[in-house]
């Protein structure tokens, strides 16, 4: 067993882990759960001994009865990966790009137990069979760029876990796939903790990925432990104000009234659109018909690569269509020509990543305008800076200011108020608050519910996460393979889909369980 | 990976069509004809108008090209008009002497530049860090004759153990070798700061990517990490820097040639544009071009060596 005893770090003179204690049990599952910034991460660093140079650790990570936290740095080298294995939020970029998936899983053998390259290939090639990447389809001479994220997910977990280690670290494992790879990603962690006696330290930001998982869960704020308990009586009872918060946060139901939308505000027909690919092409929208109302909200969910973002951009006039049609108001959208601005202008977009849609030179006020370019600049533009920003609940004052002196929710907002500025018919959001914690997504969600009510705005609302589709959206779309292939009343498809894929899309979505409410 | 290294042979042989084009038009758009420059202020129109018929210098332009451009094809690469001796010879001579030199020079700027930028890399943002940018500053910014100069009066002048200048052939080969280490030095060492700064840039930024994180958590120390798995994909970067220094040193060694009396090819060049001898500019410039391109094909290569999402491609 590990035990982290009063583990506190400083890191330039501030206190990120305050005290934290944490029992790590063999075959036992500790879910780790907070806001970024609450020390999930730097907790899982200093369990591996890789905490940032400037940090200063005092307390106990006891393994054996040692002091990890003591121990030289060749002792820790020996502890890594063969006692502690750790997996990452990024699969796409946690791999060397230019070693064999073979290579790198031996390279732990080679290192830790001595084996020569022979015998540790074929022990990495039993352990890559072991993460449900069996021996015909997935060779050890593949790269990583030839497998999927979900893949090279479980590349990841096969090296972390090759020497049997005492303990797993698992910093936001699943939190870059999509539900349904999501959820073979948990099986496969759950089986290797029953199969192999491991513990698992399981870190994330969702909830409900804890309660389908985890034996015990420890839920951090601000460096500390704020609550800590067997699952099912934490989430049941929880005595914390915070714990309490956050539960209530992760079942967003913003104020929505229910209604009817007669009129048609988006109309796509029929819409085609291929890519030239490598390999032949790639019909990445496969004769799509959609509608979106006047004040609508419509949810579109898929699996990565189904076509749900190539749908939003073809909607905004981004991409050609090789047949069918898109009108907005009766107005054909065409991408091929140049669209007229005035059409450009009734439609606006919120991305997943606020910090990258803004160029960090320009101050708010410049930022937010940018839109009238479309629409000539009103004499009157700062008095609508200063409106739309206290629309989205921010200060007049913030107008001066430079983009990076936001925090994640107030840059969403920022993103949200510069699609406003020209008051358009049409609001896509393209995961716009995946990125969130879940507190501020529940304000964000709020707040584009009230935009919604007030400005009879229709939004078009892409999301892995249905959770949030479910609480923001009147209809949904399920999209596979760049067809829509169930569609109708929010409520009805998320609790009662008919299509197969649609049941497990919803099958695969972590919950808490309702009794537990 | 076939159709990855046919694609690269495809554009390079594009490419010399296009090079040998615009070397001949603007060589022959530059003002001053060798006729009148070889037979003086002086000469008498009828002699001029024979020595041009006689060079074909009076034959219209494409003709020239294609006549040129032929002749090339099977190996002829004309007879200078100043020397009268075959082009190609000269060239072949002038190379034995900038080939070597330039292999030598890139050969000691990677032999300095991947210890120190490791070392740099390894120590980023301590003292030992800069230092070796600030020599590598130091590096870039010295002008290489002064170097050159340097480089002959200490060990050549004062302790005499390596000649100051000039070349002797290669029948006897240590001579000629202990003839090119000053200005293989004098080149190299500029080229070794460049190289060891974007060595060092290159293996910060690899150091960061989450690759290395995950090494680090499979029990690999710092430098383990830093060796195995940073700077393999650091290279490629590097790669990119040391085909355009290859390239560099073949013919820009001019004034490193002139401080150490070397014959080499940038000298060449210089005195055959001085003396209008058209037909060894062109040349000499095609085959410098050509041996460019042949360096940025195997830098091709070496790209698709180190990296698997090339081959595959």
């Amino acid at each position: 067993m590990i035990r982290v005893a009063d583990l506190s770090v400083v890191l330039d003179g501030r206190r990120v882990l305050d005290r934290v204690s944490l029992d790590l049990v063999p075959g036992q599952v500790t879910g780790l759960v907070g806001e970024s910034g609450s020390g999930k991460s730097m907790t899982a660093l200093a369990v591996m001994g890789l905490l940032p140079q400037r940090a200063r650790a005092s307390g106990q990570v006891a393994l054996d009865g040692r002091n990890l936290l003591a121990l030289p740095e060749r002792e820790l080298c020996r502890i890594r990966g063969a006692r502690i294995g750790m997996i990452f939020q990024e699969p796409m970029t946690a791999l060397n790009p230019l070693m064999t998936i073979g290579d790198q899983v031996a390279e732990v053998l080679r290192l830790h137990q001595g084996l020569n390259r022979r015998a540790a290939l074929g022990q990495a090639r039993e352990r890559l069979d072991r993460v449900g990447l069996p021996a015909p389809r997935f060779p050890l001479s593949l790269y990583p760029h030839e497998l999927s994220g979900g893949q090279r997910q479980r590349v990841a977990i096969a090296l972390a876990i090759a020497l049997r280690p005492d303990l797993l670290i698992a910093d936001e494992p699943t939190t870059a796939l999509d539900v349904t790879t999501q959820a073979r990603i948990l099986d496969l962690l759950k089986d290797l903790v029953r199969d192999e006696g491991m513990a698992l330290l399981l870190i994330t930001h969702d909830l409900a990925v804890v309660a389908g998982m985890a034996d015990r869960v420890a839920v951090m704020q601000n460096g500390r432990i704020a609550e800590e308990g067997p699952t099912g009586s934490l989430f049941r009872g929880p005595r914390h104000p915070y714990t309490r918060q956050l539960l209530d946060a992760s079942r967003p139901a913003p104020a929505r009234p229910a209604s009817d939308f007669p009129t048609p505000l988006v109309q796509v027909e029929g819409a085609v659109r291929d890519y030239r690919t490598a390999d032949g092409g790639l019909r990445a929208l496969d004769g799509i018909s959609m509608t979106i109302g006047r004040g609508e909200s419509v949810g579109l969910v898929g699996e990565s690569g189904c076509g749900k973002s190539t749908l939003a951009r073809a909607i905004l006039g981004l991409e050609p269509l090789q047949a069918g049609r898109i009108t907005l108001d009766g107005q054909v959208v065409d991408a091929g020509r140049l669209m007229p601005r005035g059409l450009r202008a009734r439609m606006q977009v919120v991305f997943q990543d606020p910090f990258g849609s803004f160029d960090p030179r320009w101050r708010v006020d410049r930022l937010l305008a940018e839109p009238f370019h479309l629409t000539g600049r009103p004499p009157d533009w700062r008095k609508r800076v200063a409106e739309a920003l206290a629309e989205v609940g921010l200060q007049p004052t913030d107008a001066r200011k430079f983009i990076h002196q936001f925090s994640g929710g107030q840059r969403q907002r920022l993103a949200i108020a510069r699609a406003l500025i020209i008051r358009p018919a049409l609001i896509v959001l393209d995961e716009a608050v995946s990125a969130l914690d879940v507190r501020v997504r529940a304000q964000v969600l709020d707040l584009l519910a009230r935009l919604q009510r007030d400005h009879g705005l229709s939004y078009l609302f892409i999301s892995h996460d249905l959770s949030v589709v479910r609480g923001i959206t009147d209809r949904v779309l399920v999209m596979q393979a760049g067809r829509v292939v169930e569609e109708g009343p929010t409520q009805q498809i998320l609790d009662a889909p008919r299509n197969d894929h649609s049941r497990s899309l919803v099958a695969a979505i972590p919950a808490i369980p309702i009794d537990w409410s | 990976m076939l159709r990855y290294l046919l694609r690269r042979m495809f554009v390079m042989g594009a490419s010399l069509l296009a090079a040998s084009v615009l070397i001949f038009s603007v060589v022959e758009l530059v003002p001053g004809d060798p006729a009148s420059f070889m037979l003086g202020t002086g000469a008498q129109p009828e002699t001029l108008a024979a020595l041009r018929t006689q060079l074909g210098l009076d034959q219209p332009l494409p003709l020239r090209y294609a006549a040129w451009a032929g002749a090339i094809l099977q190996g002829d690469f004309g007879t200078s008009f100043t020397y009268k001796t075959p082009v190609a010879g000269m060239i072949l001579d002038r190379l034995q002497v900038s080939l070597p030199l330039a292999v030598l020079a890139l050969l000691l700027a990677v032999a300095i530049a991947l210890p120190v930028g490791l070392f740099a890399a390894g120590r980023h943002r301590r003292a030992g860090d800069a230092l070796a940018m600030g020599a590598a500053h130091l590096g870039v910014a010295l002008p290489n004759f002064w170097l050159a100069m340097l480089l002959v009066l200490v060990f050549a002048v004062n302790l005499q153990w390596l000649p100051a200048g000039g070349f002797l052939g290669w029948s006897d080969p240590v001579p000629a070798l202990r003839s090119l280490i000053l200005p293989a030095v004098a080149l190299a060492l500029p080229q070794a700061a460049i190289l060891a700064r974007v060595l060092r840039s290159a293996l910060i930024e690899t150091m960061g990517q989450d690759y290395v994180r995950t090494a680090r958590a499979k029990g690999l120390s710092a430098s383990q990490a830093l060796r195995r798995h940073a700077l393999r994909n650091a290279l490629i970067p590097v790669l990119t820097i040391l085909g355009m220094q290859f390239s560099f040193l073949l013919a820009g060694a001019i004034i490193i040639e002139n401080v150490f009396y070397l014959p080499g090819l940038g000298r060449m060049i210089f005195q055959a544009i001085t003396q209008r001898d058209l037909i060894v500019v062109q040349s000499a410039v095609l085959v410098l071009v050509a041996a460019v391109m042949a360096v940025t094909f195997l830098v091709d290569l070496a790209y698709a060596a180190v990296d698997p999402r090339l081959r595959r491609a």
